[in-house]
């Protein structure tokens, strides 16, 4: 590779933008995501002009997106800070069952979401110090992790179904009490994403999350602590998979075992299409509520037109790829 | 049966090749000496076809040759053995010696094949001991030594280029590896012997060329009877003038580093030193001295055992990152030797990588202040000079002396007691050398104690108030630099004599 050098001509260079901001909406490789956006939004229109701009669907649309979402932008934060979490599907049904015992039914809808919010958090925790003090590979160690909430998780509900039970509806109300026509777990789910957005863009955690992902030896040498972050990220992205079954139970009425099946290859594509890189150290929030809102946008026009799942499918798996191929070209030309 | 004519290999910024001529006959030892940066490593990355030179010709047995790809240079019959091997751990020897031209028929390994001729090579070498289905990562480096020259004879190579093949090796061991290079030169295979121990040249070399600063300054020297200083004369007379700073000449003040018999073994032994306050003490020494990793030991990185105390406190054993947490907390920062792999976040600002070691102290309960941050990261880019003066820039974008620069206004903030400085002008052009130089000795008039190590003999000199010269992971001299000069400090670091 060659030395950068400082000899590049002052005038029309200008300084390549910052990779972050609210600006960063209008940047570039959002455009490009923007850009996909809309023309879905166009085939909507066009294919299915009667029912596709109608308010129920779009609601319909933010709600899908709501529980992947949160859990999306905990996948963000991981997958910047160099690591990966396939177990988010895995430890939101665990949560949602958890929360949906009848023991803990019997404490009220609060405390079931913050059994919730404790369980997500506690199995992200243990993802984080398995990784980062247990020095397992995040692939394993999360890997590991799916496979044992979901079987901790069918055996506390015994493979059944919980329902919520009546006097706990309040936590249904999550998804059925609309403000502005809106659902309430939209809400959330728009609070979650600001929040991911600041702590990953104004404050030392987020600031870490960057340097530890995107050089950990010299976020190491600069005095960061690389491995209590490290299990901080999992941590986080569990507390994610708490919030995200909260919003599950509110839209089923139901807890679990079998709740968010293959959610962490959806999250994990919504970021990778948001233009973060696996190999960390880059990505926006942003990026990955795009992609997110993509993926949500193609299923949504699949079912409303009547097309097949497999088919759908296919289609998204061929997204990841032009996605990934158009962010290299932009990557190679923005390269000095 | 080589002849190299006016190479010419320009990087861009370095003319890291200059018009060298080299001339190896068949069956000799030719040696290749010269100091760090004098072009070495970029001419056997010619020859091993890593590098294509941009003017000169090379001649291979009478007809013109251009390696323009590895495997067209092992073709051609060369063949490099690397400071660092290139072994894959994870296969077995056997594996690793054929790799690239397997025994092989429609793509199925013929493992029975490969491990008779495996094990014939070895023997050749004298190492039958070594089991061609060992795994290569469980081995010793002396074996792995072993291995790479298998590799190498495994190719028929007539010309085989050894870069500081001993480095890694005991002392009998570096007996047997000469042992193997007599036998590979009565076969009429050619070695070109990269190594700065004078005493190893005079063993096993027949003819000595010397390389500074790109250039060929002698050619087909005798390795047995060229005076040493003579050898070393022509090694340090040199054109890139370094511009030092003029010692203030104000007195150290307190102590704020002090190192009691700082040992890790198999790296450095019983190393004590200490330095001061406005003081800057320079590590001479080779690669593989240990310099590097006193510094990282001294930094908290690298388990230890012996006492580090910092401005009278003991530093804690480094077994994880806490010990990098406590040392850049209690004031010491590192400039690593690495910089693009150690130092920078290469995808974020200026900025971002000049408050990297001090982000708490812009935030309050984690919220980063960035209009400070900003106006801190200005006022340190017009004070060291980084070119563009524009902080929100991407590092990447810089030049490497700006990005140096960058690293060094990440320690100015937050009050530190001691820098450690590794290769601070490592990749650095002239004029951006002067300005670090000027930079780091303005740090020391501040109060600030400097640990300083580079290979460059000279640098160290100008820039150090006290030297200690290392070898083998030793400290065999300690002196105030203006007692000594270039010519001694080569002369300990490569005969091992405390003059």
């Amino acid at each position: 590779m060659s030395e950068p050098t400082t000899e590049r001509p002052a005038s029309g260079v200008a300084a390549p933008p910052s990779p972050r901001g609210f600006a960063g909406l209008g940047e570039m490789r959002h455009l490009g995501l923007l850009v996909a956006l809309a023309l879905l939004v166009v085939v909507g229109l066009v294919t299915r002009p009667e029912n596709f701009a109608t308010a129920s669907n779009l609601v319909s649309i933010l709600a899908l997106a709501a529980t992947i979402g949160v859990i999306t932008v905990g996948a963000t934060f991981v997958i910047i800070g160099g690591g990966i979490d396939l177990s988010v599907g895995a430890i939101m049904a665990l949560a949602s069952v958890w929360a949906t015992t009848l023991a803990t039914q019997s404490f009220g809808p609060v405390v079931m979401a913050v059994c919730a919010i404790l369980v997500g958090t506690g199995a992200g925790l243990v993802n984080g110090l398995l990784i980062a003090y247990g020095r397992l590979v995040p692939f394993i160690a999360t890997l590991a992790m799916l496979v044992a909430a979901r079987g901790l998780a069918q055996r506390m509900s015994d493979r059944k179904t919980q329902l919520i039970q009546p006097e706990n509806a309040a936590l249904v109300d999550l998804s059925t009490t609309r403000v502005l026509g809106i659902p309430l777990m939209v809400y959330i789910f728009a609070l979650v994403v600001v929040l991911g957005w600041i702590v990953l863009n104004r404050t030392t955690f987020g600031r870490r999350t960057y340097a530890v992902g995107g050089n950990p030896e010299a976020a190491r040498l600069a005095g960061i602590d690389v491995r209590r972050h490290t299990m901080l990220l999992y941590a986080l992205s569990g507390l994610c998979c708490g919030i995200a079954a909260i919003l599950i139970m509110a839209r089923t009425t139901t807890g679990s075992s079998t709740h968010g099946d293959l959610y962490e290859l959806d999250a994990i594509a919504a970021v990778i299409i948001g233009g973060t890189l696996l190999t960390g150290g880059r990505g926006t929030i942003v990026g990955s509520i795009l992609g997110l809102l993509i993926f949500t946008l193609i299923t949504n026009l699949f079912i409303l037109n009547g097309l097949n799942t497999s088919d759908q499918l296919i289609a998204k798996g061929l997204i990841i790829v032009v996605a990934v191929l158009l962010q290299r070209r932009n990557l190679k030309e923005r390269a000095p | 049966m080589l002849v190299m004519k006016g190479i010419v290999k320009q990087f861009p910024g370095v003319r890291a090749l200059d018009g060298v001529d080299l001339d190896v006959r068949a069956g000799e030892v030719h040696c290749l000496l010269g100091q760090n940066g004098a072009g070495k490593s970029t001419l056997i990355k010619v020859l091993a076809g890593a590098h294509q030179p941009d003017e000169g010709t090379i001649q291979f047995d009478g007809r013109t040759v251009r390696p323009s790809s590895p495997i067209d240079a092992i073709r051609l019959g060369f063949a490099t053995i690397y400071q660092e091997l290139d072994l894959v751990d994870g296969l077995s020897v056997a594996e690793n010696i054929f790799l690239g031209h397997e025994h092989a028929r429609l793509g199925f390994v013929n493992r029975a094949a490969a491990r008779r001729a495996a094990t014939e090579v070895l023997r050749r070498l004298g190492h039958p001991e070594i089991r061609p289905s060992a795994e290569v990562g469980r081995l010793s480096p002396a074996a792995k030594q072993v291995v790479s020259m298998a590799r190498a004879l495994s190719h028929e190579a007539k010309l085989i280029i050894m870069d500081e093949p001993s480095a890694a090796l005991a002392h009998d061991e570096v007996a047997n590896l000469f042992r193997i290079i007599r036998e590979l030169t009565a076969q009429g295979v050619a070695v070109v012997y990269i190594s700065h121990r004078l005493e190893e040249i005079r063993e096993i070399g027949d003819r000595v060329t010397v390389l500074k600063d790109g250039r060929t300054v002698a050619v087909g020297l005798s390795a047995r009877d060229t005076p040493t200083g003579e050898i070393v004369s022509l090694m340090t007379g040199r054109n890139v003038e370094y511009v030092f700073p003029p010692r203030a000449g104000r007195s150290p003040g307190e102590e704020v580093l002090a190192v009691e018999n700082l040992s890790s073994p198999g790296v450095f032994s019983g190393v004590s030193f200490s330095v001061r306050a406005g003081e800057i003490v320079g590590l001479a020494g080779l690669v593989g001295s240990g310099r590097s990793e006193i510094l990282e030991a001294v930094y908290g990185a690298r388990p230890f055992s012996g006492r580090v105390s910092l401005a009278g406190r003991p530093v804690g054993r480094g077994l994880t990152g806490r010990g990098v947490v406590g040392t850049v907390r209690r004031g010491m920062g590192l400039a690593p030797e690495e910089r693009k792999a150690q130092a920078l976040l290469l995808d974020q600002s200026v900025t971002a990588n000049i408050t990297l070691g001090t982000l708490p102290g812009f935030a309050r309960f984690g919220w980063i202040d960035r209009k400070r941050e900003l106006t801190e990261a200005r006022r340190l880019s017009e004070m060291l000079d980084i070119r563009p003066p524009d902080p929100e820039r991407p590092i990447r974008t810089l030049s490497g002396g700006n990005q140096q620069k960058a690293v060094l206004a990440r320690w100015l903030l937050g009050g530190r007691k001691l820098l450690l400085l590794d290769e601070p002008t490592r990749g650095v052009d002239v004029g951006a050398r002067a300005e670090l130089y000027a930079l780091i000795r303005d740090l020391a008039e501040r109060g600030i104690g400097v640990l300083l190590v580079s290979s460059e003999v000279p640098e160290v000199l100008g820039l150090a108030d006290r030297v200690l010269v290392l070898r083998e992971g030793a400290v065999i001299h300690e002196g105030e630099a203006a007692e000594l000069d270039e010519h001694r400090v080569l002369d300990m670091i490569m005969n091992g004599r405390a003059a």
